[in-house]
Parts: structure tokens; C-alpha cells; sequence
């Protein structure tokens, strides 16, 4: 049994953390694949290195990695350098990340893939900032090596596409430290030429050799040309900054010049099919005009004017005709009313109260006598009956 | 028209063409687009037909001289 001393868990954890100060684990470089990566709010990086048997935490200070020229990610093989402790509260023993190195991709890559990001975070890449190219440049500016063999291979394909097409080198070098400058320049001299269009390249090349077209000054040099560029670097599948960047991208040097000159031939047919579409449809339309006028001509005003006459000549007829009609009509009406006239007044006339066997009696001053007391006895009235007259001597009077 | 390129040159004459398939113009319009038509159709030819390609370097700015090309 052992003697019962127990130590508290703190001083058991303060023990491990003696024995882990031992100087070999306070300098150590340590490589392994990343896993279970997070970027904490707090700036701080926890991650965990691992291999096949072993894993181990480790934690990088937002002091320390803001110094990183990339970002770690899950499944990168990395080199840190640091030290191991203890992380007391939890009893875990980890590592404490001063730097990390890249291991298996090397740094051109990596100094790569950082710039590439800021780039395109700038909009560099956006497809709304190409322009197109076009169609039949005048002049076509190339700038690469005058020796090198992507020259050859635009010039031959310029010549094969359109013997006419001018081309101005603007010679450059296209690899090694002095590169980016020189293609700076050459880009640079040609936005003060004519050219139409600017193809920047060389042959093919490894990731190292292809350096140049990868460097920042070059990417803004060709986003910020006047001119619209074709990038030829001579790379099937990797891209350069320069690709990206360009109007257009061609993975070969001669595949640009195809690009930057369309077939002589398909313009040339191009144009005589446009031609021959004008003229026929000059001629349609011609040829329709002309029917119309025909048309016209046989019409039968202008054929046979007299025409216009006759119907005209007819239509008065008509009228007239209607005209006579209508008198006609009114004219019956006239009488019917004239008819209806008599009528209501021979319906009035005394001479039909007469003739029912009444008869009117006049004064001698010729006044209608209505009332008894306007005649004086001995007076004489007059009657007047349907036939004839009467003289009578009045004898007698009734009230 | 020796300032127009031919890209537009080319563009205008596809205008014409297809104003002239529609009809819609008056035929006196019509036969002055024809006309246009003619010319542009002709300075297309004129540049696609430009035979001797000049290929020059430029040695400094503003300095220009013709480029012999090496046959490999």
C-alpha cells in the first residue's frame, strides 16, 4: 500500500508541467496534417497536427499567426515550431505554435495562392471587367521574347489565319528575376502604340519558370491596360495570375493568335454573304414595287377612266329616281291631310245642323237671335231653313 | 471611311442588310442604304485583302523598326 500522501490534482498537474520543461520539448519542430482546424473569434488558431498513430492540440496566438503568409486548412501537411505544455484546467498537454512552414506544396505556391486571393478579392478577376476583343485587329502587339519559340508559333498562325494582319513585338523577357519588369515596361510602352490588341506570353514552362506572369506588378499592370490582352503562358491546366487577370486566356501562345485573328476566309465569306443578301433583297423589293405599280396600272380607274364616269352618272340617276320618290310620297300625304281637313270642317258647317231640321233666326239688323227678349212683338224676323228662307211677323212672346 | 475600323464597318453593313430584308424603308432610303452597303461591303474586302503584313519591333518608345523573323 502506498503511503497516503495525496496530492492534490493541482500540484500532480504542476508536477507533469515540471517534467515537460525539460529544454528537448521546449524547441521542438514538428511535422504533421492538420485536422479539427479553427480560426477562434479571438484570433487564436486551435488545430490538431496528427499522422497515422499519433495526434497531438496544438494552439498558434493571434500574435504569432498573424504573421502566416497563408492560412492553414484541414489536411495541409505543416512544419510547426514551438514548444509543448500544459494546458492546466482541461490536464491536456499540447503544443504552443510559434511558426508554421508549408510542407509539400512549396512557398512560390503558397505566396501564390495568398496573392491570387487578394486579387480576386480586389475584383481583378471579375468577368464583368473583360472586354472583347476585335474582330480583325489592324495591328496585333506581342509581347514576349523576340527569340523565343511562342513568337514563332503566333506569327506562323497570324500569317496562316490573315496575311494581312500587322503585328508589333514588343520585346520583353520573359523569365527570370528581371521579368516582371520588363513585361511592366513592354505593356506599358505598348498603350501608346495603335495596337488593337496585346498578346503576353511565352512557351511552356514549369510552375517556377512561369514565376514572371505570376507577379503582382504584372496582374495590375495588365488589369490596368488601355488595350485588351490575351494572356498566352503556355500551360494547358495550371493558371497564372496572369490568366486571370487578362481579357481573355489562351493556354497556348498559338492558340492566342488564333483568338486575336479570325480566318480571312470566314470574313471574307462573310461579307460577300452579307453583299448578295443586299442585293437580293434590293432586287425583291424592286421586283415588288414594279408588281404593285402593275397593279395599279390595271386598275380599273386608271384602265378604263370612263368608268368613273358611268358610275357616277349612275348614282345621280338614282338619286334623282329616289328624289321623285320622295315627292311623290309627300305629296299623297298632302292630300290625305287636305281630305281629313274638309272633313272636320264640313262636320262643323250650320248647313248640316239645318239640314237635321234646325233652322236660324236673324233680326232685321241681321243679329242671331238667341233669346226671346231681343225681339219686340210686331218685329220681324228671318229664319233660315236647309231650302230657302222665312219673313215672319212675331205675335207672340215666351220669356 | 479609312478611319472606320472594320469591325463597325462590318456591323453597319449587318444593319443595312437587315433593313433592307425587312422592307421597312422607303425605296429611295433603301437604294441610298444599297449604296452605303456597296461601300462598306468593298472597304471590308479592302482590308481583308491587305496582302504584305508588316512585322516591326519596338526597340525603345517611339522607336520602331522592322523585325526579321528567324526560320528555325
Amino acid at each position: 500500500m502506498v503511503a497516503l500522501h495525496p496530492l492534490s490534482v493541482s500540484e500532480l498537474t504542476n508536477q507533469i508541467k515540471a517534467a515537460l520543461t525539460q529544454p528537448a520539448l521546449q524547441s521542438v519542430a514538428v511535422q504533421g496534417e492538420v485536422s479539427n482546424f479553427l480560426h477562434h473569434r479571438s484570433g487564436h488558431m486551435y488545430f490538431s497536427l496528427k499522422d497515422t498513430h499519433s495526434r497531438i492540440k496544438a494552439v498558434m496566438f493571434r500574435g504569432r499567426n498573424q504573421r502566416l503568409s497563408f492560412t492553414p486548412k484541414n489536411g495541409d501537411t505543416l512544419i510547426a515550431l514551438g514548444s509543448v505544455g500544459v494546458y492546466e484546467p482541461n490536464g491536456e498537454y499540447q503544443l504552443y505554435v510559434d511558426m508554421l512552414f508549408p510542407q509539400g506544396i512549396g512557398d512560390l505556391h503558397l505566396a501564390f495562392e495568398d496573392l491570387k486571393a487578394k486579387l480576386e478579392a480586389e475584383g481583378l478577376f471579375d468577368p464583368g471587367r473583360k472586354r472583347s476583343l476585335p474582330l480583325l485587329p489592324r495591328r496585333v502587339g506581342v509581347i514576349t521574347s523576340p527569340s523565343g519559340a511562342a513568337l514563332r508559333d503566333i506569327l506562323h498562325v497570324l500569317r496562316r489565319r490573315h496575311p494581312g494582319v500587322n503585328v508589333l513585338l514588343f520585346p520583353a523577357l520573359v523569365q527570370g528575376e528581371e521579368a516582371p519588369e520588363s513585361l511592366v515596361r513592354a505593356l506599358s510602352l505598348a498603350q501608346n502604340t495603335d495596337v488593337d490588341v496585346l498578346i503576353i506570353g511565352r512557351g511552356g514552362g514549369s510552375f517556377e519558370e512561369l514565376a514572371a506572369f505570376n507577379d503582382e506588378g504584372l496582374a495590375r499592370a495588365i488589369a490596368q491596360s488601355d488595350i485588351p490582352v490575351v494572356s498566352a503562358c503556355g500551360h494547358e491546366t495550371d493558371f497564372t495570375l496572369a490568366d486571370f487577370v487578362a481579357d481573355c486566356r489562351a493556354p497556348t501562345p498559338s492558340a492566342a493568335a488564333e483568338l486575336v485573328v479570325p480566318l480571312r476566309e470566314e470574313l471574307l465569306a462573310a461579307v460577300t454573304s452579307m453583299r448578295n443578301r443586299m442585293v437580293s433583297a434590293l432586287r425583291r423589293r424592286i421586283e415588288s414595287e414594279r408588281r404593285y405599280l402593275g397593279q395599279l396600272q390595271h386598275s380599273p380607274v386608271l384602265a378604263r377612266p370612263e368608268h368613273m364616269f358611268r358610275q357616277r352618272r349612275q348614282r345621280l340617276d338614282e338619286l334623282w329616281t329616289s328624289l321623285g320618290r320622295f315627292q311623290r310620297s309627300a305629296l299623297v300625304l298632302r292630300r290625305g291631310k287636305l281630305a281629313a281637313a274638309v272633313g272636320k270642317l264640313e262636320s262643323l258647317s250650320p248647313l248640316n245642323t239645318l239640314a237635321r231640321g234646325y233652322s236660324v233666326c236673324q233680326n232685321e239688323r241681321g243679329e242671331i237671335v238667341r233669346q226671346a227678349k231681343q225681339v219686340s212683338l210686331g218685329e220681324l224676323v228671318y229664319l233660315t231653313l236647309q231650302e230657302g228662307s222665312l219673313s215672319c211677323l212675331v205675335e207672340e212672346r215666351k220669356p | 471611311m479609312s478611319e472606320l475600323k472594320f469591325e463597325a464597318a462590318l456591323a453597319r453593313l449587318e444593319e443595312i442588310v437587315r433593313s433592307l430584308e425587312q422592307g421597312d424603308a422607303e425605296l429611295d432610303e433603301g437604294l441610298v442604304l444599297f449604296e452605303e452597303g456597296v461601300k462598306l461591303a468593298r472597304f471590308c474586302n479592302e482590308q481583308l485583302d491587305q496582302a504584305e503584313a508588316k512585322i516591326e519591333i519596338m526597340i525603345d518608345q517611339g522607336l520602331i523598326e522592322p523585325f526579321e523573323v528567324k526560320e528555325s
